[in-house]
């Protein structure tokens, strides 16, 4: 796999003067494109969210974040380009085996007794997780009784995502990763090489809906049976964390399933007590008031 | 030998200036070698250690809680990798998990641009504060992790250096950064940083390391408070931290 060019060393970036300046330049920054464009980000965590903030501003060559949001209040080209370096889309298919096949063993039991099943996948990113869990439905002979909402707040992301094309060069891990999740087929059967690309099959694809969607503004918008949000809200700090907990909570039917990333948890929140717990290592809870 | 039980006596003269600053926070970095080199330290640090320890070894991306596990066989101290959102604790030893950079969250950073009715628009669920045993009380003026799963920087996820960066930037002056055994020049940055903002530095004495590529990085990039053998960094810190002046 090729890795990431290492970053240009941050003493080479013109830092600013002191921590203050910067703190006021950031919220100036983050509400003006809250007020201009809609995009909240005010409640993102900020340790992460400064570092990707000074990325985009060495990327365009300024200097400062003020520089920055004149560039893009007054240019939505820079809105574009940042909000793509701003969400943090690295994901691969089959990411963490073994949340799959504790989905297997102990979520697929559940779902089989329902006559039709609402999956949303919020913060989908560029897809390869959403195509894992379709896959996986399909092989239980769930899929035809799904339908998987997949939102995100990105709408070059979620382009991508719906043409189901993924780079060839990243299907020898990703056969390893399904294999090691439960995979019951060789996969190299869901989709077709064409020349660098693998195109998955539109089987697959049919019953997917691919949607805008905004966690930090937005609301619910259905009644779902399993809610998938893996390592979306890490870049939330704990106040917007509440926000989409509650959004969740209001959008589980009872005895709903909700699943977080590897190292997410619920014990930080004040939801703690309306799940109970599935399967603690791979974060998988159930809505139980 | 000699030269090192010298710069020890000084390390131990100059508490007394050093304590005034009340540290709150030790990160350590390490990469090739440095299970042995955690193992050491670790064992040095008695029960009553008063600060967090945050530890970034970087490992490979599928590897599981083993490390914790065998590290917590060696340790006093409770170990635990590290959830999103986890509030950090004094006396506690936190690692960071496989694949994910690791970051500090200041609560001073963000209370203030939160309009007071942000969450107000519907009534609040009826939720009141759990205590639960496994972790400290949730509260919301404390300083907590936080997670990133974005791109590895120079190869490795987690970073020592977003770990330092962050710190740096969160504690301010009141950070030990601490370096060992490694084999490529993460950390130096991070360490660069720990120390223009006020806070200590410790390298681990390269001859001595498994490794000395890391250490001689961090060397040549910041200007070192303290080389020091693997087994004197603890000791070290121990008395840094518990003499009283």
């Amino acid at each position: 796999m090729p890795h990431a060019p290492c970053p240009i060393p941050n003493s080479q970036l013109k830092m600013p003067e002191s921590h203050e300046l910067e703190t006021i330049e950031i919220q100036l920054f983050l509400e003006g494109i809250f007020r201009y464009y809609g995009f909240d980000f005010r409640n993102y965590a900020l340790a992460s969210l400064k570092r990707r903030i000074w990325k985009t501003i060495q990327s365009e060559r300024l200097t400062t974040v003020s520089g920055l949001q004149e560039k893009i209040l007054h240019n939505p080209a820079y809105l574009e380009r940042f909000l793509l370096g701003v969400s943090v889309n690295v994901t691969t298919m089959f990411r963490d085996p073994s949340f799959y096949i504790s989905f297997r063993n102990k979520v697929v039991p559940l779902l089989r007794t329902y006559p039709f099943i609402r999956i949303w996948h919020a913060g989908c990113s560029t897809g390869e997780e959403v195509y894992s869990m379709a896959i996986l439905l399909q092989e239980e002979g769930l899929y035809d009784r799904c339908r998987i909402y997949a939102t995100d707040m990105n709408e070059v992301v979620l382009k991508q995502a719906k043409t189901g094309i993924f780079s060839l060069k990243k299907m020898q891990e990703y056969t390893q990763l399904y294999h090691q999740a439960g995979g019951k087929k060789a996969f190299s059967e869901y989709y077709t090489a064409a020349y660098d690309n693998a195109l998955f099959r539109s089987s697959i694809k049919d019953n997917i809906v691919f949607a805008h969607h905004n966690l930090a503004t937005d609301n619910s918008f259905n009644e779902f049976n399993v809610i998938l949000c893996r390592n979306v809200m890490i870049y939330f700090n704990s106040y917007l964390q509440e926000r989409v907990h509650k959004l969740f909570h209001e959008s589980l039917g009872m005895f709903g399933v909700l699943g977080l990333g590897h190292q997410e948890s619920l014990h930080f929140t004040p939801y703690e007590k309306h799940y109970e717990t599935i399967e603690s290592s791979d974060k998988l809870y159930r809505r139980v008031k | 030998m000699k030269n090192t039980m010298k710069q020890l006596k000084v390390v131990i003269n100059s508490t007394a200036e050093l304590n005034k600053k009340n540290f709150e926070i030790v990160v350590v970095g390490t990469s090739l070698g440095g299970l042995d080199a955690l193992s050491v330290l670790l064992a040095d640090l008695p029960p009553s250690f008063p600060l967090p320890v945050v530890i970034v070894q970087h490992r490979h991306k599928h590897s599981q809680n083993r490390l914790s596990d065998f590290l917590q066989q060696q340790s006093s101290l409770q170990i635990t990798e590290v959830e999103d959102k986890e509030p950090i604790a004094p006396g506690r030893v936190y690692l960071a998990p496989a694949d994910y950079h690791l970051l500090i969250e200041s609560p001073r950073q963000w209370y203030k641009s939160v309009p007071e009715n942000y969450f107000t628009e519907s009534p609040r669920a009826n939720v009141e504060p759990v205590y639960n045993s496994k972790f400290p009380l949730l509260c919301r003026g404390s300083f907590t992790f936080a997670l990133s799963t974005e791109a590895p920087v120079c190869y490795a996820r987690p970073s020592i250096d977003v770990l330092f960066e962050s710190a740096a930037d969160a504690f301010g002056e009141k950070v030990i950064g601490i370096i060992l055994t490694g084999a490529n020049s993460d950390g130096s940055e991070g360490l660069g940083k720990i120390k223009a903002e006020g806070g200590l530095t410790f390298v681990q004495e390269p001859d001595s390391a498994q490794c000395g590529i890391m250490p001689t990085a961090a060397i040549a990039n910041v200007e070192v408070d303290w080389i020091l053998p693997l087994s004197q960094i603890a000791p070290c810190l121990v008395n840094l931290l518990t003499i009283k002046v």
